[in-house]
């Protein structure tokens, strides 16, 4: 059409008339002086323009790899809680055939709907909309708000039951812990405990990632027999012969701070603020 | 490759080497000299940045006002580093996440200021690019030097392949803990300062002064 193909002409015109001007103001520019005030602005604002421009296109360009990256790690995080990561495993697959996550409220232990997949707990909890604030009398773990809905994570063996996933966080020495505990299906004893991200002293507070360590939780007790939580770190290592051997794990060597904040983090999140009323109704469930 | 070139690229490596004669970007070699594998990606990241960083800033350096020369400069460092981590973060999220904060701290490793400012802002850009590789394989040498004794001697193991058997796996050597805190690379990188200056006897610095000698028998008392 040539009324179109007017335009177009019109709108490249333009388009080269105004690249013409650049032209002109940029060599005019060029020939200043260096020290010139006109040219330093010129400059200063030019180069911000361009580092700008490349920096949120590499941001921009590369946020969907990163988010993927991102979602796969909290995957193994969870595979490896599960006890199910080994060398050559294929992550997404072995979460689809094997993890179940679901929606939990906190307050009420029941199952909620909602968009699984979407749901960030972690960002609930700093969103007012979504999130409760913790009055300081009851907040042991030192975390000042939880989010009202948990992402539980269920491990199936076929239709059983084999273990549940929960999400559990805390403040250490330098830093808020974030982890998972995994329960066995009768959620008392536990399977494995992954404190996946924390900025704990390396070495010292830092080993509750240590495998080592992580080994010495598999088949401990939660509760004690008043249904209690009783599961603490204590000084040093645990007395095999003490009667409450099972609710005892090792503390850290060095890092008493960052073993009262684990400590606590489970005191929090296993009582009734946090999943008992939920893990009292699995177990009612059978 | 004419003389110049090869000069620029390979003095760096043992003869003017980043670390081991200027003692710059010490702090990065220290902390992420633990594993082959960071090491390795941290010696790739730190050597594009320095290539590109000061090719950008050679080719700018006629039009850039010696008022907001180190603005400049470090704008274009920190652009360059930002990339570097977002890349790493897409494409190697695993070793991204074992550096942590060492990448974005390129952005200070004096090395990269270092020679943007001694030899890009005086040299033609594709010259300061294979100078900024010079130095950045420099820094990788020593890296990979650190990193290879302190790996096989802190776990046993070099990119996670067994080199050393360790005895909680059944084998014989029990593995040195201090080699994998990074005071172990302060012993590390002295010890390869002296064999450099060793070799090279020319490296050792002269002393800043000089002790006096007493000549005999001059002023002496009784």
């Amino acid at each position: 059409m040539p009324n179109s193909e007017n335009k177009t002409n019109n709108f490249n015109e333009q388009l080269s008339n105004y690249y013409q001007q650049f032209r002109v103001y940029a060599d005019r520019i060029l020939a200043l002086s260096n020290d010139s005030l006109e040219k330093t602005v010129n400059v200063a604002l030019a180069l911000c323009l361009v580092c700008a421009v490349l920096v949120s296109i590499a941001t921009v360009a590369l946020r969907p790899l990163q988010a993927h990256n991102k979602a796969l790690d909290m995957k193994k995080n969870i595979l490896d809680v599960a006890g199910l990561l080994d060398e050559g495993t294929d992550i997404d697959q072995a979460f689809k055939e094997r993890i179940e996550a679901k929606l939990v409220d906190i307050t009420t232990g029941e199952y909620v709907d909602g968009n699984v997949d979407e749901y960030d707990q972690r960002k609930a909890a700093k969103d007012p909309a979504q999130n409760e604030v913790i009055p300081p009398e009851k907040d042991i773990a030192s975390i000042r708000t939880k989010a009202k809905v948990a992402k539980v994570f269920l491990v199936k063996n076929g239709d059983k039951l084999q273990s549940i996933i929960l999400p559990i966080n805390g403040y250490g020495l330098w830093s808020t812990m974030y982890g998972f505990l995994a329960l066995e299906a009768d959620g008392q004893t536990v399977q494995s405990i992954n404190l996946y991200d924390q900025g704990e002293t390396p070495g010292l507070g830092g080993e509750v990632v240590n495998p080592n360590w992580r080994a010495l939780w598999k088949g401990k007790k939660v509760y004690g027999d008043s249904g209690e939580v009783a599961l603490t770190l204590v000084k040093g290592t645990v007395d095999n012969s003490r009667p409450d051997a099972a609710t005892k794990v090792d503390g850290l060597a060095g890092a008493t701070l960052t073993s009262r904040g684990v400590s606590n983090l489970i005191l929090y999140w296993m009582g009734p603020e946090g999943f008992a009323p939920y893990l009292n109704k699995i177990k009612a469930n059978g | 490759m004419d003389k110049e070139t090869k000069k620029v690229l390979f003095e760096p490596l043992v003869d003017n080497n980043p670390i081991t004669l200027q003692v710059l970007g010490v702090c990065s070699a220290l902390a992420v000299t633990s594993q082959m594998s960071t090491s390795l990606i941290m010696a790739l990241a730190l050597t594009s940045v320095t290539a590109c960083s000061s090719a950008a800033i050679s080719a700018v350096r006629q039009h850039t006002p010696s008022s907001i020369r180190i603005i400049v400069q470090m704008i274009i460092i920190a652009s360059l580093v930002i990339v570097v981590d977002q890349l790493l973060k897409a494409f190697a999220f695993d070793v991204s996440k074992k550096l942590s904060v060492f990448v974005g701290l390129i952005i200070t490793n004096c090395i990269v200021m270092g020679r943007a400012e001694a030899y890009a802002m005086k040299n033609p850009p594709l010259q300061s690019f294979i100078d900024g590789i010079g130095n950045g394989a420099g820094y990788s040498l020593i890296l990979i030097l650190v990193a290879l004794v302190r790996e096989t001697l802190g776990s046993g193991k070099l990119l996670g392949i067994e080199i050393l058997p360790l005895v909680k796996d059944g084998g014989w050597y029990v593995p040195n803990g201090l080699m994998l805190l990074p005071p172990s690379a302060f012993f590390v990188i002295g010890l390869i300062i002296w064999a450099f200056r060793t070799w090279k006897p020319k490296q050792v610095e002269h002393n800043e002064f000089k002790i006096m000698a007493i000549a005999h028998g001059e002023g002496g008392h009784h």
